[in-house]
């Protein structure tokens, strides 16, 4: 019976499942949102114009204006996130694997509450907190006298976008520190013991040896960073609305898209012009985790424990 | 994408929604952004309704006002709409009609209690068709807090440096924030500032109708001279007026710590609620530059109703509509909700004071709509949203009202024909 092996049955049949969900409400969709990019619509029906409306998007002043500002916005965002919510993560992650530490999970679960609250909410609650009129800042700087420290932080052109963004990095900075976390838990105990015989602790030893086994993960959450960042849109439009006030100093690509796409207030919403920027905004990614896939994951050293 | 995820929501709603509908009576939806009149449809004007049609059904279902065109539109393309369309004024529903989503209301029995002019929101623009049943108009002023006034000595300003003076009397005494409005949310800034103000100064429907046919720019003296009056307005809004929302503007005038609010009619009902007792409310139309100048108020068509194309309960709903058209509902709807006026032709008694002193100004002075409303704003850029942003930053001072309007100018020269020149 030396002859063909049997089809593994098996694997097609465990594999449908995650395919067919993935292919119908990602992978259509997408292909779905790259076609309409390459049309017009017009009473008269839809005609296909190729790259008329990338050029429109890169070509007319006005758009061209619209769209990298939302990009440099949404870049600062990222930033905010990169410089922030990450290593502050970490930090995180590193004081609660001490192992002299007391009620930590309480501190993990406390840290953690945030990111699975609904964006509207903690949209709204930041919104009230930041209030000139109602707010707790207000009062709470007060309390310390310092009072003439506070300005209208959701209202002003310069301050509205890393406002937000620290807000965002409030909301989730649960994320790295729960993977970092995990991360750190399973540097194996004989390491440590070996760092401590040649007499790295303390700080030296995190930054000696626990950084560089972590590193991987790290590299992990930047891309999930970046990811999830330039996909943002439900807090600056629970926050700012769709206009993305003050001034479009808040605008980032998803609310740009939102705009153009389902149209705002009296402005009709043009679907192929939305879809150009949605595509735009699938190259962008697409771009950033390819450069990480080849440029910096490859390059990572990984230990086998 | 965010979008499919969104099409997907509307559209499980949509299976819902007709799930709901297998009852035996036919039952009609009311699409709308007016969230707030909830209560007066429910308790008021559908049980008026029913009583005449017992066969009829009537359920109000309001989505929140930023969203309601956004996803109407989507509703409308996924077949998941209601019966009945509350219309916007102009060219978000005109758009609609010309694809064919609203149904031709001309021959509706009742449409006759209208003038053109009240129909014109909803007509196309040779006036030939009409396509909504007009419900109300919303008149724009200044409402101001009586008691604050009796206690500062103050009088009703008529002139603009009455006007100034007040402010800075209210200013200097330091118990009221002179004026309560902020510039977060935007639409403020534009709708009850730019378009509050400004029909003064242009002229109403003279400088309104030379916009639309070129003779006028935005650069023009009428048109920047509104953007500079706002400039003025910022020393007297509250502390952070910058992150103050449209909420917070009302609070601050409904719990007695503003003493003016530059205001739509439409606050008239929800603010009589909150202030109950409190103090007393007055209000007086946008002053004019010398006294005895002839006065412009903005009288907005706002708000109307049509029949979803696409609707299997045309008839049920026409009825409907036609109801919607006689004297008995203007008379329950101006009267349950005072502030917004009834576009019929028969005068409607009003009882709230402040909605009869709001609809007096109709006799003294000329109405006219917001400007941005007809035809101007069917490009890209969308001038009213623009207009929206333009004056926040004109009152935020980041941007000088020279600047705003050559923005404005150049935004609207670069689709608009009559203005390209």
């Amino acid at each position: 019976m030396a002859g063909k092996k049997p089809i593994r049955w098996h694997i097609a049949v465990f594999l449908a499942p995650a395919v067919l969900i993935y292919t119908a409400i990602m992978i259509l969709p997408l292909f779905g949102t790259l076609e309409l990019s390459l049309f017009h619509s017009s009473p008269d029906g839809r005609t296909f114009v190729g790259l008329d409306n990338f050029r429109t998007l890169f070509g007319d002043p006005r758009w061209a204006a619209s769209f990298w500002n939302a990009l440099a916005n949404n870049t600062w965002f990222f930033i905010i996130h990169m410089l922030v919510q990450n290593p502050v993560g970490i930090l995180l992650a590193a004081l609660l694997s001490h192992p002299k530490l007391r009620f930590r999970a309480f501190y993990r679960t406390a840290i953690f509450v945030p990111t699975i609250l609904s964006f509207v909410i903690v949209g709204f609650v930041w919104k009230l907190i930041l209030s000139p009129l109602w707010g707790v800042a207000p009062s709470l700087l007060d309390l310390f006298g310092l009072k003439a420290l506070f300005s209208p932080w959701l209202g002003k052109e310069e301050y509205a976008l890393t406002a937000l963004g620290l807000v965002s990095v409030w909301q989730f900075v649960g994320i790295p520190m729960m993977l970092i976390y995990a991360a750190l838990l399973s540097i194996p105990d004989e390491i440590i013991e070996a760092a401590e015989i040649d007499g790295i602790t303390g700080v030296a030893q995190f930054w000696k040896i626990k950084l560089r086994l972590i590193l991987p993960s790290i590299g992990i959450i930047s891309i999930l960073t970046f990811v999830g960042n330039f996909n943002a849109f439900d807090l600056i439009y629970s926050a700012q609305g769709a206009l993305a006030g003050p001034n479009f100093s808040t605008d980032i690509l998803g609310t740009f898209l939102y705009r153009t796409f389902f149209g705002f207030q009296l402005q009709i919403g043009d679907p192929n012009m939305g879809a150009t920027i949605a595509s735009m905004m699938f190259f962008i990614i697409l771009v950033g985790v390819c450069l990480y896939l080849f440029a910096i994951q490859r390059r990572l050293r990984r230990y086998q424990f | 994408m965010r979008h499919t995820a969104l099409t997907g929501l509307l559209l499980a709603s949509s299976v819902l929604g007709s799930a709901s509908l297998a009852a035996a009576e036919t039952t009609l939806t009311i699409e709308s952004w007016r969230n707030d009149d909830l209560s007066i449809w429910q308790d008021k004007l559908i049980p008026a309704f029913e009583k005449q049609h017992p066969d009829i059904k009537v359920v109000f279902s309001p989505s929140a006002p930023p969203e309601y065109n956004a996803a109407l539109n989507a509703k409308l393309d996924a077949g998941s709409a209601g019966d009945l369309i509350t219309c916007r004024p102009f060219d978000a529903s005109l758009e609609l009609f010309n694809k064919g989503k609203l149904a031709d209301l001309t021959s509706l029995p009742g449409m006759e209690n209208f003038s053109d002019v009240a129909k014109a929101a909803w007509s196309t623009d040779d006036g030939s068709k009409t396509f909504c049943v007009p419900m109300a108009s919303v008149i724009h002023g200044f409402i101001y807090n009586k008691a604050a006034f009796e206690e500062l000595g103050l009088k009703v300003p008529t002139t603009r440096e009455e006007f100034f003076a007040v402010l800075d009397k209210i200013k200097e005494d330091g118990n009221y924030i002179p004026m309560a409005m902020g510039t977060k949310d935007l639409w403020e800034a534009a709708t009850m500032g730019y378009q509050n103000i400004g029909p003064n100064y242009w002229k109403g429907e003279e400088g309104r109708k030379a916009l639309i046919a070129g003779e006028q720019k935005l650069t023009d003296e009428p048109w920047v001279a509104p953007f500079e009056e706002l400039a003025k307005w910022k020393p007297y809004l509250g502390d952070g007026f910058e992150a103050q929302s449209y909420p917070d503007s009302q609070n601050l005038f409904t719990l007695g710590r503003a003493a003016i609010y530059p205001a739509g009619s439409w606050e008239i009902a929800p603010f009589r609620a909150q202030i109950g007792d409190s103090f007393e409310m007055g209000a007086f139309p946008p002053p004019v530059e010398k006294a005895g100048d002839k006065c412009y108020i903005s009288d907005h068509t706002d708000i109307g109703m049509g029949l979803n194309a696409a609707s299997k309960n045309a008839d049920a709903a026409k009825t409907f509509l036609t109801w919607v058209a006689s004297p008995e509902f203007a008379n329950i709807y101006a009267n349950a909700l005072p502030g917004f006026f009834s576009l019929a032709k028969t005068p409607v008694e009003m009882e709230d004071p402040l909605a009869q002193e709001f609809v007096s100004w109709r006799d003294k002075c000329a109405s006219t709509i917001r400007s941005t409303y007809q035809i101007l704003s069917r490009g890209t850029p969308n001038l009213e949203n623009e207009t929206w942003v333009k004056s926040a930053n004109v009152i935020n001072g980041t941007e000088t009202p020279q600047q705003a309007a050559e923005e404005l100018q150049k935004g609207l020269a670069s689709w608009y024909e009559p203005q390209k020149k």
